[in-house]
């Protein structure tokens, strides 16, 4: 499905336009999240997670599935009330009404009426926040517009397909113009198309200012999306600042070498391990901090008996950086 | 044999599915035990009958009557309202709080034994002009069963508990009829046996034709004792049972309707849609209070429908009874609508609420009256009733629709089914508590 890109343009913006963005000095942040800690009986699902999101900011949370992203993002919302610390909107506490009207929430599941068409569940969501008249009829159209459902609006939910019911989930969040706006993992089983509607979804909002917390356990949706990420792992926050501030704290000016090699799996494995790299997948992976290490490193495999097949050499990326920090895969 | 595995996977999905488990193997032995204490055949669960005797003859033949029928097991006898704590003993019935009490279904039958029977209480000849007062039997016209009953027991206390009376009785029909065997007394009685023959070939005829009135002669000519009958309520209803059904199967239906439309709310917990409206301005208790009041417009709906219906196919008598069937079909609505949040919020999952309700509906309608009239069934079941939403709504959509009871006269049904709407609405408030959050 070609996507228009006139259904970027709004015609009642629910995010504050760019002009608007310059923070006056005694404007509260958009969030302010203070040592919150959670726990689910004997598990710590949050872990005195402290940050702060400034306005027209995009913060990525990255981690795999459990790290406590969402418990997170539902103690914002104000669905989670956490054992300790303090979470502000616009510097109104979590829950409070004024911290609800500020907050549009695009949760991970479906959470629309499968048998109500979009536009009705536009229009439910809609009075949920208590618009009505002509401010619900133009929000609505903008909804619709924004994720390109205005020829699929009469169309009960349960019959649209896996993509459309995704955006349609993303537009009821964003139906009565929130300030802060918190994606769960918008594009959970979407295919690569649909996920690339949600993502000019996405950039589109940012064009208009949109402050946006966006959770993800996919690296390139954190790089092309966010300002910031903060990676997240048992339910602490690991390292946070730009994708390449991230990197360079992580490797400094180091690569990484990629090699395949030809040989017997247990002299292979004993070589990796004799240089300091690791086996993923049955491709030795290497640190290293000028590429002319390459050399030697190939010298040394030959020497074992090992038979080089390919190399590659490659800066590190968000998940060479988990991989470091918690020498787990970001996926496991 | 490429069929086993479809059923031992049938058999693997079933145990683990106890809902479906609780239904198949629990529910018959549940419902099983219901209907066996009902109808059951032990001696102290057998319903008795409750009728009002009222006594102004005060002869030694009609004391001797109702002492007969008070050692009747099967009746129990009633010559004066019950006593209520801290007032005063009420006094006995007369002939006009009877029919009252008749009328306002506190009992089904009342028997009235007037001034001057116990003079000429056995009784060959019941059309003969002077053959003295004659017992009355008032009935409610929708039981059909007590009437005939008391009836039958009437005639057997006289056979048994008055034997003195029934001698001297005989001596003096005897002297009447056959006295002498003179040709007068002959010829007399000849004549007298011509016109049982006659009164016999009619009863005959009468039982030949449905058309012919139903309460005119009642069991009069067929015992010792004349007992005329008189329905003092139903006596103009086209069909008497249409509206007890109306509202019976109704409101047992409704209480499914109430849970399933409630059982929404699980869908939308499943789904995340409940966290998601409960992020907004939406609160629980306004959650819970839209759903209430959705419900409550459904059962209503539902129960307009209902009647439509029985007006359009059985000739209720709906139209005239509008007010009172908005008060009883509001009331019930809400009540019932309370019901099915309350076992929604209890319940975790829609197979959990499929069993649920369906075991705890069936039982409320089985022993609240939705199946068969709780005045067949014993005392015990029929007091454990009264805990029925089911049994309010009947007796109130009863009131209404047979007994043409004016709205005030609703008040006790009224009170109960909307205080249960009240408690069961703040109990399932309290633990939706778990939706609130996490």
């Amino acid at each position: 499905m070609a996507h228009n890109s006139e259904h970027n343009e709004p015609r009642s913006p629910p995010i504050a336009s760019p002009a608007a963005v310059t923070m006056t000095p005694a404007e509260p942040l958009p969030l302010q999240v203070t040592t919150l800690v959670k726990r689910f009986a004997q598990v710590t699902a949050v872990d005195g997670i402290s940050l702060s999101l400034h306005r027209g900011e995009c913060l990525g949370l990255l981690g795999p599935n459990g790290a406590g992203k969402s418990t997170l993002i539902r103690s914002i919302v104000g669905r989670v009330i956490p054992d300790s610390g303090q979470v502000a909107v616009f510097g109104s506490p979590a829950a409070s009404p004024a911290a609800r009207a500020a907050l549009g929430w695009v949760p991970q599941e479906l959470a629309i009426y499968p048998r109500l068409t979009a536009r009705e569940n536009l229009h439910a969501f809609g009075s949920y926040y208590g618009l009505s008249g002509k401010s619900l009829d133009e929000a609505i159209a903008w909804c619709l517009n924004w994720a390109a459902l205005d020829d699929r609006a009469t169309e009960l939910t349960r019959n649209l397909s896996g993509g459309m019911k995704r955006r349609l989930n993303m537009a009821a969040g964003l139906i009565h113009q929130p300030r802060l706006v918190l994606m769960d993992e918008p594009t959970v089983g979407v295919d690569p198309q649909s996920r690339n509607r949600i993502f000019e979804m996405i950039e589109a909002l940012r064009e208009k200012g949109a402050t946006i917390i966006y959770t993800t356990h996919y690296m390139e949706e954190a790089e092309r999306l966010c300002d910031r990420i903060a990676i997240v792992d048992h339910g602490r926050i690991i390292a946070l600042g730009t994708h390449q501030a991230l990197v360079q704290d992580a490797f400094a000016s180091s690569s990484q070498v990629l090699a395949r090699f030809d040989g017997p799996p247990d002299t292979l494995a004993a070589w990796v391990a004799s240089q300091s790299g690791r086996l993923v997948d049955a491709t030795a992976e290497f640190t290293i901090e000028h590429p002319t290490q390459i050399a030697a490193l190939l010298e040394s495999a030959s020497a074992a008996g090992l038979q080089l097949v390919d190399v590659s050499l490659r800066r590190p990326n968000l998940e060479s950086v988990f991989l470091k920090l918690t020498g787990r895969e970001l996926r496991d | 044999m490429t069929f086993l595995p479809i059923a031992r996977t049938s058999l693997m999905g079933l145990r683990r599915d106890r809902a479906s488990l609780a239904l198949s193997f629990i529910l018959p032995i549940a419902f099983f035990s219901i209907f066996a204490v009902i109808f059951g055949s032990r001696h102290d669960t057998v319903a008795r009958i409750s009728v009002i005797l009222v006594d102004q003859d005060q002869s030694t033949a009609s004391r001797q009557l109702v002492a007969a029928l008070d050692r009747e097991g099967s009746l129990r006898v009633e010559t004066k309202p019950e006593a209520k704590k801290n007032a005063p003993a009420p006094a006995d019935y007369t002939a006009v709080t009877a029919e009252a009490a008749v009328k306002a279904g506190d009992v089904s039958v009342a028997l009235i034994i007037p001034h001057g029977w116990g003079a000429n209480p056995i009784s060959f000849r019941p059309d003969q002009a002077n053959a003295g007062p004659t017992l009355e039997l008032l009935n409610d016209a929708s039981d059909t069963i007590a009437p005939q009953m008391v009836s039958g027991l009437l005639q057997k206390a006289a056979m048994t508990a008055m034997p003195v009376t029934m001698a001297e009785q005989g001596m003096k029909y005897t002297g009447q009829y056959i006295g002498g065997l003179t040709p007068d007394q002959q010829k007399h009685m000849e004549a007298n046996l011509a016109l049982l023959r006659q009164l016999q070939a009619r009863q005959a005829a009468d039982a030949a034709n449905p058309a012919t009135e139903p309460g005119a002669g009642g069991s009069g000519f067929g015992g010792l004792i004349a007992v005329k009958e008189r329905s003092v309520v139903g006596e103009n209803k086209n069909n008497p049972m249409i509206s007890f059904y109306a509202a019976a199967i109704g409101v047992m239906f409704l209480l499914f309707t109430a849970s399933g439309s409630a059982g929404a709310l699980l869908d939308e917990a499943e789904s995340g849609t409940l966290d998601r409206v409960l992020s907004s301005r939406i609160s629980i208790t306004g959650l819970l209070a839209g759903k209430l009041l959705f419900n409550t417009v459904l059962a209503f709906t539902q129960l307009v429908v209902m009647f439509l219906w029985a007006w359009a196919v059985f000739k209720l008598d709906f139209f005239s009874h509008i007010p009172g069937f908005i008060v009883m079909g509001l009331c019930s609505a809400v009540a019932v609508a309370s019901f099915g949040l309350l076992l929604a919020s209890l319940c975790h999952t829609r197979a959990q609420l499929g069993a649920v309700s369906t075991i705890v509906i069936l039982t409320m309608s089985s022993i609240g009256g939705s199946m068969f009239p709780r005045y067949l069934m014993p005392p015990n079941i029929q007091k454990a009733g009264l805990f029925t939403i089911n049994a309010w709504a009947i007796d109130g959509f009863t009131k209404v629709f047979w007994r043409d009871q004016p709205i005030s006269a609703l008040w006790p049904q009224v009170s109960v089914l909307l205080g249960v709407a009240v408690v069961l609405f703040l109990i399932a408030r309290r633990i939706a508590r778990r939706w609130e959050y996490a």
